[in-house]
């Protein structure tokens, strides 16, 4: 009954509306306005030129008032060292291309209202002018070149290499959830192959590999403050992409080829739970590149701990082999020869993928 | 291409017994598969807007979803049967809706619709030829188009859903169907689609070209064109150029996918087996796709230019300012447009060195685009402005084309794209910049040719209301997104709620996706518009705009053939608008200089 009553007043409604729409068709044959040429029409022109002008004016307070209003929700807390350099070039760009956009937006406006169509008048002939031409060419091309200069210089700064003594975590994506692994007190990852994957061995470790034996897997990813932080990434399935929006990082996991980032955590969980007066803050890993029907769902959360906290949280952590003595089991089969040929194969492999 | 030249010569030796030649010609020679450019870009503009509707309503399906996640929607049930599961909606089927939305806009309505529609209509029209240099090439142009459009519309009722991997379907995840359920017979469609659609962009693409070329009447050189040409006859070499990148790369991966091989796949462990694939590298298909990619955002804008171009400089009444320098940002976009891919990629794990690189060109290219704007605002300044629709939408571009052009300065500087990447702020930027814009261009160029094509006007009031309503809904919808993006919201997330960092601006979604409705409730003001015009609009003159260019001096409905009698000869530039001295405020590019005496300069005095 609703629907048929919904229905009903719509078809009403588009009714009205067309009559309307036939009535003004009508009126306007009547006054004559349409024996004039087209777009002259006095009051159509009257009308849509101070529209434009309203629009300016009400278009810039809106957006002045929700920019203000949104101001402390859409900054995200940042946390890391290269972090304040990217929030720091990216308001400045924004200053320089806001400047730009009031510039043009009013002037686009105004100059539609002020030379909007007037009988006794005649547009200015004016085909071009090479001098001006030539200065709002070179303007913006002086401009890109700086902001270049300046993205480039961090850029670089950003992805340099990884100072030797940065903490390794691997992050791995697969289908619908993030892992993590630590090197363990030897400071080496062990060989992994998709090949040796299983219920158990999620990464497909080669537990043959001595550097693997240590290695452990937390449920979350703890770092120190202060201390450069490197991750290696890589995903076991389709492309994913690692974002840490806080520490402004972000990555792709891609499956064959590993990727890398590291950053420096300047702000503990704790800190940061002070500062944004939230006690239940915490770093949040998102994915980023659509990988499926999950893609919206691989939430992990990372902790930064003072340099203490993060040695005692390390120390709490027995290798994965300790806790899962029967992975060994599958690996004492294969001869020893074979795997060690195997072992150096591997790491030169990856050797070169990693090579950014 | 000897056979065409005959057939245009037998046009012009009995062109004035063409009634009596065509009524042999029945209704599936004239209306189905005709040969005549002017009913293939009407074929084209019908099928572009019937596919912008479709591609629309997705967008309504899943900003319903963004803007109320715990909301229930069995009221969609009779629409979407299974893909509604107890009243929430599908996670998978979001993604398919997301992946065709792409998938429809930038192809088939924005590539296919907008060029297909003005570089056939317009191309013979104002270069003044009798029709494209192989009608029969256009026509299967068209038709292929058709096909590639049926297969991916019937993909959308497959049991498994078409394509959900993002309409840049990157591989591993578009090329294994045990990793999304797009991935199985919708992902074979959408490449089968998309290797039908390349030819039919290639076939129409090397006709614009040769007709531009060769058939441009006399006295029309390069440097009378109008800029709608220049920006058709520059879109056209683009396509032609990364076109076929596309098709190879849509090639290796139907044999990923079907034949074992191992392009782009290496070392994955999925559902439970480890695959054998190994050697390939997911990201070179991301460079093959990118080559074309983002050549293809500007197929989609320049023809956009060239409308816009047309348009002010029409409607302000005075030559578009710089006209050399519109043509050569035109032709320096189109260079860059080939060396800019990579910014796509800068957080691939790709060398951080070739990210530097492709920052410094991407943001070269801000430079041409920054003098169109200016000159496009040089072209209003002192010009005597007539509000047609078309006028209208033309100042409604070049404000979207700003808001939208200028973030792009920050999402080409490869360090703030880190933490921009895949978030909202690149949905923002490029649905302004060349999703809304294009659109702009493109109601611009139909309110603005709608009499040559149809001999009637469209409703003005109607085209005010869908203007405004358009404009401001598009605003409401892609500003606040700015915010979430900033706040760092990924994209294609089926709900933000799981996230405590994302778990807010819950309301701003909600009233994106109410500006989004409004928005797309104000297109049937331009449906409506459209048809009641084509059967009962006001009969238009054979010029209403007054405007300078070549297909202005048809009849008001022009024939076979274009011009009954002789093609016009061509003078003058098309942008002799108030010039000092004349006696109207526009001189047609027909008219010799010797019969404008009183407004010649002092350099033409002695033309012809």
């Amino acid at each position: 009954m609703i629907t048929i009553a919904i229905g009903l007043s719509i078809v009403l409604l588009l009714v009205i509306l067309f009559l309307l729409f036939r009535i003004g068709t009508l009126s306007s044959i009547f006054r004559g306005s349409s024996e004039r040429a087209a777009g002259t029409t006095k009051v159509s022109n009257r009308v849509n030129s101070a529209l434009l002008m309203l629009f300016l004016i009400g278009g810039s307070v809106a957006f002045i008032w929700s920019f203000v209003a949104s101001w402390d929700t859409m900054n995200q807390p940042v946390a890391s060292v290269h972090g304040e350099w990217t929030d720091s070039l990216f308001w400045t760009t924004m200053i320089v291309i806001g400047i730009v956009f009031a510039l043009t937006q009013i002037l686009l406006f105004y100059y539609s209202y002020k030379y909007q169509h007037q009988d006794n008048k005649r547009a200015y002939y004016y085909p071009h002018n090479n001098k001006v031409e030539i200065i709002w060419t070179m303007i913006p091309a002086i401009v890109m070149a700086l902001l270049v200069f300046a993205g480039w210089k961090t850029w670089t700064k950003i992805t340099s290499a990884a100072p030797e003594s940065a903490v390794v975590v691997e992050v791995m994506g697969k289908q619908f959830n993030w892992m993590v692994r630590y090197p363990g007190p030897d400071g080496k990852l062990g060989v992994a192959k998709h090949t040796l994957i299983d219920a158990t061995n999620e990464f497909g470790i080669d537990f043959s590999d001595k550097n693997s034996l240590d290695d452990f897997m937390p449920r979350e990813i703890h770092v120190p403050k202060g201390r450069p932080v490197l991750l290696k990434i890589r995903s076991r399935d389709v492309i994913h992409s690692v974002f840490l929006p806080h520490f402004r990082l972000k990555m792709d996991a891609v499956p064959g080829m590993p990727t890398k980032f590291w950053f420096v955590p300047t702000k503990t969980t704790d800190e940061m739970r002070n500062e944004t007066g939230n006690s239940d803050f915490t770093y949040e890993l998102a994915c980023t590149e659509v990988c499926g029907r999950g893609h919206f769902a691989m939430r992990f959360m990372l902790v930064v701990d003072e340099p203490e906290d993060y040695e005692a949280w390390l120390a709490g952590n027995k290798p994965f082999v300790e806790e899962n003595p029967s992975v060994l089991a599958k690996f004492s089969t294969t001869a020893p020869k074979q795997l060690v040929l195997d072992t150096k194969a591997d790491e030169k492999a990856e050797e070169v993928k990693t090579e950014l | 291409m000897s056979s065409t030249d005959i057939s245009i010569n037998h046009d012009v030796n009995h062109a004035h017994e063409e009634h009596d030649h065509h009524h042999d010609q029945n209704f599936i020679e004239k209306y189905i598969f005709s040969q005549d450019h002017k009913v293939i870009a009407k074929q084209f503009l019908f099928t572009g807007i019937a596919w912008a509707f479709i591609g629309g309503f997705l967008s309504v399906l899943f900003r319903l979803q963004l803007g109320w996640p715990e909301a229930t929607f069995t009221f969609l049930e009779p629409i979407l049967g299974g893909w509604v599961e107890n009243g929430k909606l599908n996670p998978e089927f979001y993604l398919a809706l997301v992946t065709m939305h792409g998938t429809i806009m930038v192809f088939f309505v924005l590539t296919a619709g907008l060029s297909g529609t003005f570089s056939n209509f317009l191309i013979p029209l104002q270069i003044g030829a009798r029709d494209m240099a192989s009608g029969f090439m256009n026509m299967l142009s068209y038709w292929i188009f058709f096909i590639s459009s049926i297969i991916l519309f019937t993909s959308l009722f497959l049991e498994t859903g078409p394509a959900a991997g993002g309409w840049t379907v990157y591989p591993p995840l578009s090329a294994l169907p045990q990793a999304i359920e797009g991935s199985k017979g919708g992902m074979t469609m959408w490449l089968i689609s998309m290797a039908l659609f390349i030819v039919s962009q290639l076939l129409g693409g090397v006709n614009y070209i040769t007709t531009v070329i060769n058939l441009r009447t006399k006295g029309m050189a390069m440097t009378k064109l109008p800029l709608t040409i220049w920006a058709f006859f520059l879109t056209a070499i683009l396509g032609l150029l990364a076109f076929p990148v596309l098709f190879s790369a849509a090639l290796l991966l139907i044999f990923d996918r079907s034949f074992g091989t191992s392009f782009f796949l290496s070392d994955i462990y999925i559902a439970g087996e480890a695959l054998s694939n190994t050697g390939g590298s997911p990201i070179l298909f991301q460079h093959l796709f990118w080559f074309l990619g983002h050549p293809e955002v500007y197929i989609v804008i320049m023809p956009a230019f060239g409308i816009v171009s047309e348009v002010i400089a029409t409607n302000s009444r005075k030559p578009i300012f710089g006209y050399r320098a519109m043509i050569g940002s035109l032709i320096g976009i189109s260079v860059l447009s080939f060396v800019v891919w990579a910014h796509h990629m800068f957080v691939t794990g790709m060398n951080p060195f070739l990210g530097s690189v492709f920052m410094f060109l991407t943001l070269i290219i801000a430079v041409p685009s920054a003098v169109k704007v200016f000159n496009w605002i040089a072209t209003l300044w002192r010009g005597n402005i007539r509000f047609t629709s078309a006028m209208m939408f033309a100042v409604g571009f070049v404000s979207l084309f700003i808001s939208g052009g200028l973030t792009g300065i920050i999402l080409g500087n490869s360090a703030l794209d880190i933490q921009l990447h895949d978030t909202y702020f690149v949905v923002a930027h490029f649905h302004l910049v060349m999703g809304a814009a294009a659109f702009f261009g493109m109601f611009a160029g139909v309110y603005h040719w709608f009499p040559k094509m149809f001999g009637r006007l469209m409703d003005d009031k109607l085209g005010f209301v869908h203007f405004w309503l358009t404009f401001v809904s598009v605003y409401l919808v892609f500003m606040p997104m700015h915010y979430i993006g900033i706040a760092g919201f990924p994209r294609r997330y089926y709900a933000w709620t799981g996230f405590e960092a994302f778990n807010i601006f819950s309301d701003m979604n909600t009233f994106i996706s109410i500006s989004a409705i409004l928005g797309f409730t104000a297109q049937f003001v331009f449906l409506f518009n459209f048809i009641y015009s084509i059967f009962r609009g006001r009969r238009s003159s054979a010029n209403p705009w007054h405007s300078n260019t070549l297909e202005w001096t048809t009849p008001v409905l022009p024939g076979h053939g274009n011009w009954p009698g002789e093609i016009p000869t061509v003078y003058r530039w098309p942008y002799d608008y108030s010039k000092p001295g004349a006696a109207d405020d526009y001189i047609p590019q027909d008219v010799p200089f010797s019969k404008t005496q009183s407004s010649n300069l002092p350099q033409e005095r002695d033309f012809e």
